[in-house]
């Protein structure tokens, strides 16, 4: 039996793919990326299904153009521009790999060189945005994976007392979102009276925010984060390979530089439906 | 690849343009949906979010056929990547029901412990 086996199987020696004509005319590296990028799809669809049953559990939730409105350099109440800025750096990085493949096919060591360099030089600008957009949610915000001092009324009110950035008697409707500041070292939840409503008098004080919005917000895109990260560090591995000359000897087109590039792609592919979801809508 | 490489430079230029002005396209739609950029003017909650899918689904199209080649493999190969991908998003779309349900359940609950409160109050 075990010997039928073997022979069935032919030589163990031989190289990959041999006496056959190859799965789905793709190189077995090419096809194992795409299933790893498919698996790894899973793995992401697992978070945004997380992401979406608890966002439509939960009866108010942070309005992402109040959360993600600043900018560096003390720049406030500019709505998802930032994160615009992120994104186009992340389809510029993908444009530049699309041209570090095309220079490969016309086996360039030069331009694949260039082409990955200017790649690499955008995954490490999105990664340095995204560290930027993290230090002012956990540092100025005071949002980790546990406290989520984002929310949104649910009624219409009157402050009672002073705020961070609202006074005494200023107005709010259902439905805008709110942060709660910190004072030395504590959350301060302002007081305010409700409008209308059947409790319209009595006097409440500002609650924070669904709790999962933190965990999901860290988890999802230092999740993708790490996808850049690890995206770079392959990127500086390929480019330098190539760009001494061990590609050029394969003769086979910088087939991992096509590779390499499969996984970027990939990274900002995902970026796209993180955007949507957590940014748009 | 059935391009050259001339045609393949310029396919790759028009996606990446497009690609900028459609993300471009959604920032401002949103932002004029909720009131930004036109004051006083809103656009219902479904129709913003169903732009925004749409384009967002042209651009996921644009990045695996044209960045990844998708467009070039065999269709065996596009469719043991692509049936997956798809049954996922039908999952992700069926658990946001889901979440709706808990949500239902939840306000229920409330409304049912509020209203016993209230009678215990009135027996007193």
């Amino acid at each position: 039996m075990a010997s039928e086996t073997i022979a069935l199987h032919g030589d163990h020696s031989a190289p990959s793919w041999s006496g056959g004509s190859e799965p789905f005319k793709a190189s077995y590296g090419k096809l194992m990326m795409w299933y790893f990028l498919l698996s790894d799809a899973f793995t992401f669809a697992g978070f945004l299904i997380a992401y979406g049953a608890l966002r439509f559990s939960m009866p108010s939730w942070p309005v992402p153009d109040f959360v993600f409105s600043s900018l560096p350099g003390g720049i406030h109440h500019k709505p998802l521009i930032f994160v615009t800025i992120m994104t186009f750096v992340l389809l510029a990085s993908s444009f530049t790999m699309v041209r570090a493949v095309q220079e490969g096919q016309q086996e360039n060591k030069n331009g694949v060189v260039k082409w990955m360099l200017l790649t690499i030089i955008g995954g490490l600008m999105f990664l340095g945005c995204q560290a930027w957009e993290w230090t002012t949610l956990m540092g100025t915000e005071h949002m980790t994976i546990k406290v989520n001092p984002f929310g949104t009324h649910t009624e219409n009110g009157v402050y009672l007392e002073d705020g961070h950035d609202v006074k005494k008697g200023d107005t709010f409707k259902a439905g805008t979102s709110y942060l709660i500041h910190q004072h030395d070292g504590h959350f301060h939840q302002l007081a305010y009276k409700v409008a209308d409503g059947p409790e319209a008098g009595q006097t409440k004080r500002l609650e924070f925010g669904p709790k999962a919005f933190g965990a999901l917000f860290f988890f999802i895109t230092g999740f993708h984060g790490f996808h850049v990260f690890s995206g770079v560090a392959f990127l500086l591995i390929i480019c330098l390979n190539a760009a001494s000359g061990l590609y050029e000897k394969r003769k086979n087109k910088y087939e991992m530089v096509e590779k390499i590039g499969l996984y970027w792609h990939f990274v900002d592919l995902v970026w796209v439906f993180v955007f949507l979801l957590f940014y748009l809508l | 690849m059935g391009h050259s490489y001339t045609e393949s430079k310029q396919i790759a230029t028009k996606t990446i343009l497009v690609l900028g002005v459609i993300t471009i396209a959604e920032v401002i739609f949103a932002l004029t949906g909720k009131g930004y950029i036109i004051n006083g003017f809103h656009m219902p909650h479904w129709l913003i979010g169903g732009v925004m899918i749409i384009m967002s689904v042209v651009k996921a199209y644009l990045i695996i056929y044209e960045f990844m080649h998708m467009k070039y493999e065999v269709p065996a190969l596009v469719k043991t990547v692509l049936i997956p991908t798809l049954l996922l998003v039908w999952a992700i779309i069926a658990f946001t029901f889901e979440g709706s349900s808990w949500q239902h359940s939840r306000t229920k609950v409330h409304n049912l412990k509020s209203s016993t409160s209230v009678e215990h109050a009135e027996h007193k």
